[in-house]
């Protein structure tokens, strides 16, 4: 395996944290189908800077995530792109699990009883995570929950979509430095009272630092052409 | 029931209010679909502070109205809406911001005054302790942002008018922190941002 190719897999449960330099692309694989990790974002180098799902949303006028769509920052800059995915729906409104709901939901999962197959939730994760960072409670926004597809009715009304094709990917295209922390665990709409997240494989590479102007992300809509200016002038002059 | 506090917030500035646990807070559209943009926290420890997503999550539905539980980051209640004269309040637009409207209108429209520039005033000026980490994405009263079940966000007209409100039980004691939005590029508040009043009503006295 080359090495400026990097691969990981992270168990059911599991967290992860990484800086993705600017122009390297992760790719996240729903291995087994099932996997919905959520996800949080920082620019790397400041991060009082960081992912909003607001400003996400209304900038591409959509209420969910797939190829062609960015991430954007609090400070109206492009933390990653989705360059590819196979998925076609990835949620960002409906948050995780505190501690509380996972107890509530799954019963006590505890460590004196299943050692490292203990029951994990997203916001335990989230702060382990962060706290390597030095970051903690007050980093934490709404986040992306990639293959997750929850449907609102006309009245506004949450069904979440069983999609469990296994292989499913998506790929993230870095547009600054950006510290990225993943967890691995059940997402709060998931019917199913039973614990068990599936893995996720993770790859890396580094792709281009420039991206062209005819970038699918870029010209996807003209507040994403916007937004690569705004990204790009954080990088003046370096390409 | 005589209110114990009321004050006008006019267009375009930011404000915060402590209120205790079993008061009520009202809030009015004074001239109509006027957005509110609206951050709550657990007056004695703001890490704990209004979350969209577990608000959300927690009634399975995006909109709020009559009814709604608004949840913290630590998935207690911080207020229930109890009564609501509009009828759906946004939690999904967030608030506006000098970089944000220079994404989504235009790259010479940063001077313009934003939501987040008052929420960041307000909390320099009267809420030391708290920065720029506690601003989290708030909720929009009288804003009307619907989703499609294929997946799309459009900002429709308001569906608020003069004098409709909304009023919130504080299940614990709760800090409000608004922004009256002064968004000037965008046809819900018909470019015309206007004031709006709070209202506080003392917690009925208890049972004996």
């Amino acid at each position: 395996m080359p090495d400026h190719e990097l691969h990981e897999s992270l168990r059911g449960g599991q967290m992860w944290s990484r800086v993705l330099r600017r122009g390297q692309v992760l790719t996240l694989t729903d291995v087994e189908g099932g996997a919905t990790p959520a996800a949080l974002f920082y620019n790397a180098s400041q991060p009082l800077e960081r992912y909003n799902f607001a400003d996400t949303l209304k900038a591409q006028h959509t209420a969910m995530l797939t190829r062609g769509h960015v991430l954007y920052s609090d400070m109206g800059r492009v933390l990653c792109s989705i360059i590819e995915d196979s998925a076609g729906w990835h949620d960002t409104i409906t948050g995780h699990m505190t501690r509380a709901a996972s107890l509530a939901k799954f019963g006590a999962g505890s460590f004196q009883k299943l050692r490292n197959e203990q029951h994990r939730d997203t916001r335990s994760n989230f702060l382990i995570e962060l706290g390597k960072h030095g970051l903690g409670k007050r980093d934490i926004v709404p986040n992306v929950n990639f293959f997750a597809k929850i449907t609102p009715d006309e009245n506004g009304q949450l069904s979440w979509q069983a999609a469990r094709e296994a292989g499913r990917r998506v790929s993230l295209r870095a547009e600054m430095d950006v510290l990225i922390v993943l967890s691995n665990t059940p997402h709060p709409l998931d019917p199913s009272a039973h614990y068990a997240p599936t893995p996720l494989a993770l790859s890396i590479h580094q792709g281009p630092l420039t991206v062209p102007l005819d970038d699918l992300c870029r010209t996807s809509c003209a507040q994403n052409g916007r937004g690569f200016q705004l990204t790009e002038q954080l990088n003046l002059g370096v390409s | 029931m005589t209110p114990s506090y009321r004050e006008v917030v006019d267009s375009g500035l930011g404000y915060s209010h402590l209120v205790k646990r079993g008061e009520v807070v009202r809030i009015v559209d004074l001239e109509g679909n006027q957005a509110v943009d609206t951050l709550f926290y657990n007056a004695h420890d703001p890490s704990e502070r209004y979350s969209a997503s577990d608000t959300i999550v927690r009634q399975q539905n995006l909109y709020l109205t009559t009814g709604t539980q608004l949840i913290s980051s630590e998935g207690n209640v911080l207020l229930t809406i109890i009564a609501d004269t509009c009828g759906r309040h946004d939690t999904l637009g967030g608030a506006c911001a000098a970089e944000s409207n220079q994404v989504r209108y235009a790259l010479d429209k940063r001077h313009m005054h934003s939501c987040r520039d008052s929420f960041l005033l307000e909390l320099a000026l009267h809420q030391p302790h708290m920065s720029k980490r506690d601003i989290t994405s708030n909720i929009n009263f009288f804003m009307n942002v619907p989703v499609t079940p294929e997946g799309g966000l459009k900002f429709d007209d308001g569906i608020s008018g003069p004098g409709r409100y909304v009023e919130l039980r504080a299940e614990m004691d709760v800090l409000i922190l608004i922004s009256n939005c002064p968004q000037l590029n965008n046809p819900c508040n018909a470019y015309n941002p206007t004031p709006i009043e709070v209202l506080v009503f003392p917690a009925p006295a208890p049972e004996n």
